[in-house]
């Protein structure tokens, strides 16, 4: 009897404690993500009068946007582009990471990562303009190119330099974590299939890519989103041409101060990465069948 | 000199020295050469410092400014502020929907001085949002042109609210290396197939949609459309769309035009082409014989400031001479002036910077002679549209 109330003391004790621990990001995540996302959707009901937000309940902002085929079409676009981006991304980083995790030693893929993170110490919109001098008619690309008689190309201001921007914003993070994810499967396993006859590369798929799932399926959720809300690239380096859903939210702004409109495109924008991150956590943490 | 003194016991190590660094610390004692050689330092330090200070000890009086970018910087307002013991905040913005905005949601009183796009001036006096102007204050009888003094919606029921003081025209704006003087002549240079996915945009609607109507020769009533020219104004742009290469901001038509991505652009003027032309790029911006828009822009004082007087000097300033020199040459976009005594004193002072923008008399593309000749129609909004139409069309228009 005794020892039951020493033990659900010490368990109480032990939720307090917890408890204490997990407010901050309760609070911070109530404060900062929920409130404000209450009131976005809230705001798309709002009207607007002389450039200033009447608190209304009115459903106008939304039927405007969706009768609107621009918004049709800048939604399937930015939907794309970001799945495109993914797709790239995760194909490209895979046999880095791969390498970082398999085939190089401890030091040398802490350097590495180190390098990956650098890109992270400049400010984005810099890197992006960065490219301008790389990707221009008369940039160092289409320079060199036309040593070769090549050339030049455009590649500024087309669907190509929007997804170099999504790159230079995904790519060294999506290698980060495919390489956390890949460094932790269990080289026993990978050691016991290539001692059951398996081919190298049917190791990878049949061995290391499943059990290094969720990491995989994590760092590209990561590279969609992160595509998906991005103004910079598709701006200056894709020109606005056309322009994507977060380009539209600043063009409704822009105009006549429209915010409850923009945030009809901000709640559509947020409803389509919240269902893709759960699917794509689902899918994450979906358990083998046993055979 | 030693300001904490310690020991010096060669052979040991760092680590020791540092433990005796912190414990054995000693009364500094300056030795009178010590002294001579810190007084003659910190001599030096606040001689050379002096200006700074002295621009610190200005700030007596903080103007809250509400502006496009660069109207705030020093080379606008530095000497100002020297000599007038004020300092001013500003707070930029892009677009008079922008500017509309930011007073809206501000308390009365937040903005001393506003300046606005002189089409927007009548939107702000409609919303209560700037004061009355005495006329008595200001020198109009100095003005360049008579519609500056009287520019529409400065002035509402014989009152004055706003002062222009600067303005500039928009047309063709090209790389003179892919379009020739001739073909810049007419807003038709646009869809020369060799520039084609050449074109750029300035991303807003008002300009590239006026430009759009001169080209359909609407002149003077550019702004005012009925359905069957709105809907014609609509299928000129949109024949324009696959000669586009990309809408861009600021920053981006700058770069793409200095970069010689984009070889012509809808929508701007000399306003960017001028920064450029002047450091060498082979770009160049004219009024086409269709015409061109101006762009004007006005003080106004705010409504509630406490400091009405201060920006009322301050709008003298900016439209004395050499007020009206510093806006010519401002670094961030240049404008023309628009006084008779601006113009002298940006002769005298820079006659290479006024012959480039033709701000000379007798020459043909004087902005002056170009409003007196009913080539330049002042930047207005919609007339029988909403902005909300226009701008739901450039949205179309940028997707299609």
């Amino acid at each position: 009897m005794n020892t039951q109330k020493k033990s659900t003391q010490k368990k109480r004790r032990f939720n307090l404690y917890a408890m204490v621990w997990r407010t901050p990001i309760i609070v911070w995540q109530l404060l900062f993500f929920v409130g404000p996302l209450l009131f976005m959707i809230a705001m798309s009901f709002f009207l607007v009068k002389n450039y200033r937000m009447i608190e209304a309940f009115e459903m106008k902002n939304w039927i405007k946007m969706f009768s609107k085929n621009y918004f049709w079409d800048s939604y399937y676009l930015t939907f794309g582009l970001a799945s495109l981006s993914t797709i790239i991304a995760t194909v490209i980083a895979f046999p880095a990471s791969f390498a970082l995790a398999f085939k190089v030693s401890d030091n040398v893929r802490r350097w590495v990562i180190f390098l990956l993170i650098i890109p992270f110490f400049t400010s984005y919109l810099v890197r992006i303009f960065s490219w301008y001098v790389i990707l221009a008619e008369s940039g160092v690309i289409n320079a060199m190119l036309s040593y070769v008689g090549l050339g030049p190309y455009t590649m500024l201001n087309t669907m190509f330099g929007t997804l170099v921007g999504y790159m230079t914003l995904c790519l060294p993070l999506v290698v980060i974590l495919q390489t956390f994810s890949l460094a932790n499967v269990d080289k026993n396993l990978i050691q016991a299939a290539k001692n059951l006859g398996c081919s190298p590369i049917k190791t990878i798929y049949s061995v290391i890519i499943p059990l290094a799932k969720t990491g995989l399926i994590v760092a590209a959720l990561f590279c969609f989103i992160l595509s998906f809300g991005d103004f910079v690239s598709p701006y200056y380096l894709g020109g606005s041409k056309p322009p994507t859903l977060p380009i539209l939210i600043i063009d409704t702004t822009k105009s006549g101060q429209q915010w409850p409109r923009a945030a009809v495109v901000a709640v559509v924008m947020m409803a389509t990465l919240i269902t893709i991150a759960f699917a794509a956590l689902a899918l994450a943490y979906k358990k083998r069948a046993s055979r | 000199m030693n300001f904490i003194r310690f020991k010096d016991k060669p052979g040991r190590a760092p680590y020791k020295q540092g433990r005796e660094f912190m414990s054995k610390k000693t009364i500094f004692k300056p030795s009178r050469r010590d002294v001579l050689k810190y007084s003659a330092a910190g001599a030096a330090a606040t001689v050379l410092s002096t200006p700074f200070v002295h621009r610190t000890w200005a700030q007596t009086t903080e103007i809250n400014m509400l502006a496009w970018y660069g109207h705030g910087e020093a080379d606008i307002v530095g000497a100002y502020e020297e000599a007038n013991n004020v300092k001013f905040k500003p707070k930029y913005y892009a677009g008079g929907d922008n500017m509309l905005a930011l007073i809206a949601q501000s308390p009365p009183g937040t903005y001393d001085v506003i300046l606005s796009d002189g089409e927007f001036v009548q939107q702000l006096n409609a919303a209560g949002y700037i004061d009355e102007l005495n006329p008595a204050d200001y020198n109009f009888d100095d003005m360049l042109h008579e519609d500056f003094t009287n520019f529409p919606g400065h002035w509402a029921a014989g009152k004055l609210h706003s002062v222009m003081v600067r303005c500039g025209h928009l047309g063709v704006s090209y790389n003179t290396n892919a379009v020739s003087a001739e073909e810049a002549a007419s807003y038709a240079c646009f869809w020369k197939p060799e520039i084609q996915g050449k074109v750029g945009h300035f991303d807003w609607h008002l300009p590239s949609l006026g430009m759009m109507s001169l080209k359909n020769g609407n002149g003077a009533g550019l702004w005012d459309l009925d359905d069957a020219a709105w809907n014609a104004v609509q299928e000129t742009t949109m024949s324009l769309r696959s000669q586009v290469g990309g809408f861009f901001d600021y920053g981006g038509t700058f770069n793409s035009l200095k970069n010689g991505e984009m070889q012509a652009m809808c929508g701007i003027g000399d306003w960017i082409t001028g920064v450029l032309e002047k450091d060498g790029a082979p770009v160049a911006s004219v009024v086409p014989k269709e015409g061109g828009i101006q762009w004007t822009e006005s003080y106004c004082i705010g409504k509630g400031s406490d400091k009405a007087d201060q920006v009322k000097h301050f709008i003298q300033y900016m439209t004395s001479p050499e007020g009206q020199v510093k806006s010519a040459q401002m670094a961030a976009y240049p404008g023309f002036a628009i006084t008779k005594g601006g113009r002298k004193l940006l002769n005298e002072v820079d006659p290479k910077e006024a012959q480039r923008t033709g701000q000379v008399d007798g020459m043909a593309n004087d902005p002056i002679t170009l409003i007196k000749e009913g080539r330049i129609h002042y930047r207005d909004i919609p007339q029988q549209q909403s902005l909300e139409d226009w701008n739901d069309f450039w949205s179309e228009y940028k997707n299609a």
